[in-house]
């Protein structure tokens, strides 16, 4: 129409007001759109993977409004002030480890877990942010790509947690961790030989690797390579939400009605393998669209690290952006066959709550470089 | 050499992680469409197969459980073995209701009413997709009476399983132990799927402390079930793709006990209270451990209704007691070839010097009289009359002058207070009291008076030793300072290729053992106590055909005031003192050392050492002919 632009309709007067918002509260519409879409789609599943737990379902949603807050929060810090916190936040979170490792020697059992009377946490969860922030810090200032020197550096820096962690024993948080922090120095510009020497060199650290990993991790590798072998202890993990997946089909057994997952047969199917309840009751379409949205919000946090105009923001915002899709392949990966069994939760779905406020911290820091690059930039 | 100083280029940077970004967009897509494939292979490939199984047709992973390791006596006479029996299993994912089958199961007299509780929780712990055994056992009679009623029972059925089994029943069960049914504190330590399918396990003795060598590792089956959950026939076309491992069977364990030995020991304590144990000093070698009354461990495997439990916890006598390494008692007069070799050590006697004894002690400046045994006294004594005759006014005497600090060293040397390290679980350490150790356990009294370390002199007051460890004494004596830690299991038998592993014998660290002539000392008197004119045990020792060193004990179980008169009959019959005996043979190059005790079973000469004896004729005076392997008895 003639007088469209002159007389703006509802939609779009609506939209404009919401951009308008957004923008005031920093934070960018395409990703928060992606992340609550999966979110919302996470507590559908969750609320049938749970047997129809209200309450349970309830308190993943409070969980979602705590971290939604604390995105909020975090995108108002300016990327210069996180760069300055950066390596205080890392020392802090060794040492928090440190005493944590220390309780659990002298309680001579697993130790995780901090108790600090009215709050208890991971020190493990600090260090998913702390590591990349850290290691973007320490090259913010130097020239890239780092020779060396630097990689070595950067490389006691992610080893030190990544070892007091896997010592816990929490494989799968290690894991993610020594992710975040190779990205880090890969997205620096790691030189492609120095990444050929190091993949050459890999069986050779597997093979020591092997030695330092507990009993149940080796049965784990072992399970994966031969799931068939334990039926009656890992195995049956894997034959199950094999069966679950398989039996759902295409279009899936509908919402609710997936017999692996009411029946009980799946173990642990709210929180490490509510991808097969996905599987089961919605079908491979189903999966194709959670997976499809996790793509989105992974593509969208690379593209505004690419916006960066500083090495920090950009190293952070990509390290934190590539760490989220390691959750993820190795959750569907897991729970699929195609990869060992890590206990690694399925972001924003899987029931559990420290997780879930890391996760939506991170994307705080997204936004906070996304938002702030004009003010940054030179 | 000359380094490059480089700058930070901003545009360069930026067009590196744009390269580095693409090069990740690539792999992603690469694992997330190898994710993909596989959903594709599961959901659309392979969705008949995996529909078929989520829906009635279902496969059910079976445990083939283990066989469980035999026990053998040190001649190859089995001691516990797997015998076949029928069990009500009942698998939940396949049972509707239950709380209503298990009532069912009461109303046909298969469950005990007392025992749905447990039962209930039990199921509720285990897997769903596992058989739980709810009866063990069943007889005939029980079977039969399940079979007609089986199609009302969806999820619940009868199986042929290995079941434990004890050929000789109560003989030597605080050794051997017993297995019975899983309960949920076992759940919390072991690993359950290594005990899926596997209904028992050891829960004290040689069964629990090598239960890792005894179980095995489970196999697995997998079959076709339909939707009541009964195995469907193997023609079906799914059943090409089930597969299966097999069991592997636990270790045999051969023991050190000598099951004729062992015999003689519990025969000769019958109908008494008491524990008899033997062992080979040259390597710790366990040859006979009997604590009296015993009872019967095939009650367990079979599983003890709540009653039959009840009677044997609360029964008198206590068969459910290990006497032999958890009961302690007062030493008594078998104490003194340790109180004489600690005398020697500390130079506190002259052995070849006499004393005087007139039948009572008094300390300096007290009028209190430690009373001898022997009203009238023994008169003139030396070291080696006074162990011979067990004098109690010479030791009163040696312990006065070696003092508490001296002796309770001097006994923890020998090993007393401590455990000797016997390879089952549960032993007690017995009690060496010390200065410290009285003030905080009596901070009241506080200080330790002179009169505690008199009595101490005749194995009595405070100090406490388990039968085990007296035998560890008499052992270490007989081997003359070296001793070894006492152990059940000399070897493992590995079930599938039948390889022997023997265990190598455990050192404890040696007593003095270059003081050859104090030792020959001590030997000497325990020798003249079985067989000079006025030794206490002359009557034992004098028709054996090898020779005997020994001590006879009589340890007080009450105190008797200073003006009563002590007269056995009427003390009641628990009241009356325990019977003790320490011994080994032959006296010059021992094979054997016992300890017996028999709970208030009167004096050691009379009641102690004929057990010992027996013991010792049974291992060292051949049979002819030669021992059969004992037939068990029904």
């Amino acid at each position: 129409m003639i007088y469209d632009d002159l007389q703006p309709s509802t939609a779009r007067r609506t939209l404009t007001a919401s951009a308008h918002l957004l923008g005031k509260l920093r934070l960018d519409g395409p990703l928060l759109l992606g992340i609550c879409a999966t979110a919302v789609f996470g507590l559908v599943i969750l609320y049938s993977a749970s047997g129809e737990n209200l309450a349970l379902t309830r308190g993943q949603f409070l969980r979602m409004c705590l971290g939604l807050v604390m995105l909020v929060l975090l995108a108002q810090v300016s990327p210069k002030h996180l760069r300055m916190a950066a390596p205080w936040i890392y020392a802090l979170g060794v040492v928090l480890l440190v005493i944590v490792a220390v309780i659990g020697d002298i309680g001579k059992g697993a130790q995780r877990w901090l108790d600090l009377g009215i709050l208890r946490f991971q020190p493990s969860e600090i260090m998913k942010l702390a590591v990349p922030m850290a290691g973007a810090w320490f090259l913010h200032e130097r020239p890239l790509p780092p020779d060396l020197k630097l990689v070595l550096v950067l490389g006691l820096m992610v080893l030190v947690p990544v070892g007091l962690i896997a010592e816990q024993p929490d494989l799968g948080t290690a894991l993610l961790i020594a992710a975040a922090g190779v990205f880090v120095v890969l997205l620096a510009g790691l030189r492609v030989r120095v990444i050929v020497a190091v993949l050459a060199l890999l069986p050779a650290l597997a093979w020591m690797g092997w030695g330092m990993l507990h009993d149940y991790q080796r049965k784990r590798v072992l399970t994966f390579l031969t799931p068939e072998t334990d039926p009656l202890g890992a195995g049956y993990h894997i034959i199950q939400s094999q069966i679950a997946l398989g039996s759902g089909g295409v279009f899936g057994k509908g919402w609710m009605n997936g017999s692996q997952a009411q029946l009980e047969f799946l173990p642990e199917r709210s929180t490490d393998f509510i991808f097969a309840v996905a599987g089961e009751e919605f079908g491979l379409i189903g999966l194709m669209l959670l997976l499809g949205l996790y793509m989105f919000v992974i593509a969208r946090g690379m593209y505004l690290a690419l916006q960066c105009q500083d090495t920090f923001s950009r190293l952070v915002a990509g390290s934190i952006s590539l760490t989220f899709f390691v959750y993820v392949i190795v959750n569907a990966g897991m729970v699929s066959g195609v990869l060992p069994v890590v206990g690694v939760p399925l972001p924003l779905v899987s029931y559990g709550g420290t997780s879930m406020v890391t996760l939506m911290a991170g994307f705080g820091i997204l936004m906070s470089v996304h938002s702030h690059r004009k003010l940054v930039g030179s | 050499m000359v380094s490059r100083v480089r700058i930070k280029d901003h545009w360069a940077e930026q067009r590196m992680f744009l390269r580095r970004a693409i090069a990740a967009g690539v792999i992603m897509a690469l694992l997330v469409g190898a994710v993909l494939v596989k959903l594709v292979q599961l959901q659309v490939v392979r969705h008949e197969y995996y529909l078929d199984l989520s829906q009635g047709n279902r496969v059910r992973v079976e445990a083939v459980p283990p066989n469980r390791g035999l026990i053998l006596d040190r001649n190859g006479v089995v001691l516990a073995e797997n015998l076949p029996g029928y069990q009500l299993e009942l698998t939940r994912e396949q049972v509707p209701d239950v709380g209503a089958t298990l009532k069912a199961l009461t109303d046909l007299a298969l469950v005990d009413p007392d025992d749905l509780d447990r039962l209930k929780r039990l199921i509720r712990s285990r897997p769903l997709f596992e058989a739980i055994p709810i009866r063990l056992q069943m007889t005939d009679e029980e079977v039969a009476r399940f079979a007609v009623r089986r199609h009302e029972f969806q999820g619940v059925d009868i199986r042929t399983r290995l079941t434990r089994h004890y050929p000789f029943g109560p003989i030597a069960v605080h050794a051997l132990g017993y297995v019975s049914a899983i309960s949920e504190q076992d759940l919390v330590r072991i690993d359950a799927s290594q005990y899926a399918g596997t209904t028992l396990i050891g829960k004290v003795g040689v069964e629990a402390s090598y239960e890792k060598q005894l179980h095995g590792s489970p196999g697995f089956r997998q079959v076709l079930v339909n939707a009541q959950g009964r195995p469907v026939e193997s023609d079906n076309p799914l059943t090409k793709d089930l597969s299966a491992k097999s069991a592997s069977a636990g270790n045999d364990l051969i023991l050190s006990l000598d099951i004729r030995v062992q015999r003689a020991a519990e025969d000769a304590l019958a109908g008494k209270r008491g524990a008899v144990i033997a062992v080979d000093p040259a390597n710790g070698d366990v040859i006979a451990f009997a604590s009296v009354p015993g009872f019967d461990p095939n009650g367990f495997a079979r599983g003890l209704s709540r009653a039959d439990y009840a009677a044997l916890e609360e029964n008198i006598d206590r068969p459910l007691f290990n006497r032999v390494m958890r009961g302690a008692y007062p030493p008594g007069s078998t104490i003194k070839p340790v109180m004489a070799l600690a005398a020697l050590d500390y130079s506190a006697v002259d052995p070849s010097q006499v004393k005087y004894c007139r039948g009572f002690f008094t300390l300096p400046g007290s009028s209190h009289r430690y009373r001898d045994w022997k009203p009238s006294g023994h008169g003139w004594v030396n070291l080696q009359e006074a162990v011979a005759q067990s004098c109690d006014t010479y030791f009163y005497g040696v312990a006065q002058i070696l003092g508490i600090d001296r002796l309770s060293t001097f006994l923890t040397k020998f090993g007393l207070g401590q455990r000797t390290g016997i390879d089952i679980d549960g032993e007690k350490p017995g009690l060496v009291p010390s200065r410290e150790w009285k003030q905080k356990n009596f901070p009241r009294e506080s200080v330790w008076f002179p009169g505690d370390t008199v009595i101490l002199g005749i194995g009595q007051g405070y100090l406490l030793a388990t039968p085990l460890q007296l035998a560890h004494v008499a052992s270490l004596i007989a081997a003359r300072g070296t001793t070894f830690q006492p152990r059940l299991v000399t070897a493992v038998r590995n079930a599938h290729t039948g390889e022997m592993q023997r265990l190598a014998p455990r050192p404890s660290p040696p007593v003095d053992p270059d003081q050859t002539d104090r030792w020959q000392r001590v030997v000497d008197a325990m020798v003249a106590v079985m067989s000079s004119a006025h030794g206490t045990a002359r009557a034992t020792g004098a028709t054996a055909t090898y020779q005997i060193a020994g001590k006879t004990g009589t340890a007080q179980v009450f105190t008797i005031g200073q003006t009563e008169k002590y007269n056995e009959e009427e003390v009641a019959e628990r009241m009356r003192d325990h019977a003790l005996f320490i011994s080994f043979a032959p006296a010059d190059k021992p094979r054997i050392a016992v300890a017996v005790l028999v709970e208030n079973g009167g004096h050691g000469a009379g009641v102690a050492a004929p057990v010992a004896r027996k013991v010792m004729d049974a291992y060292l005076v051949p049979e002819t002919p030669s021992p059969a392997p004992a037939t068990p008895p029904s």
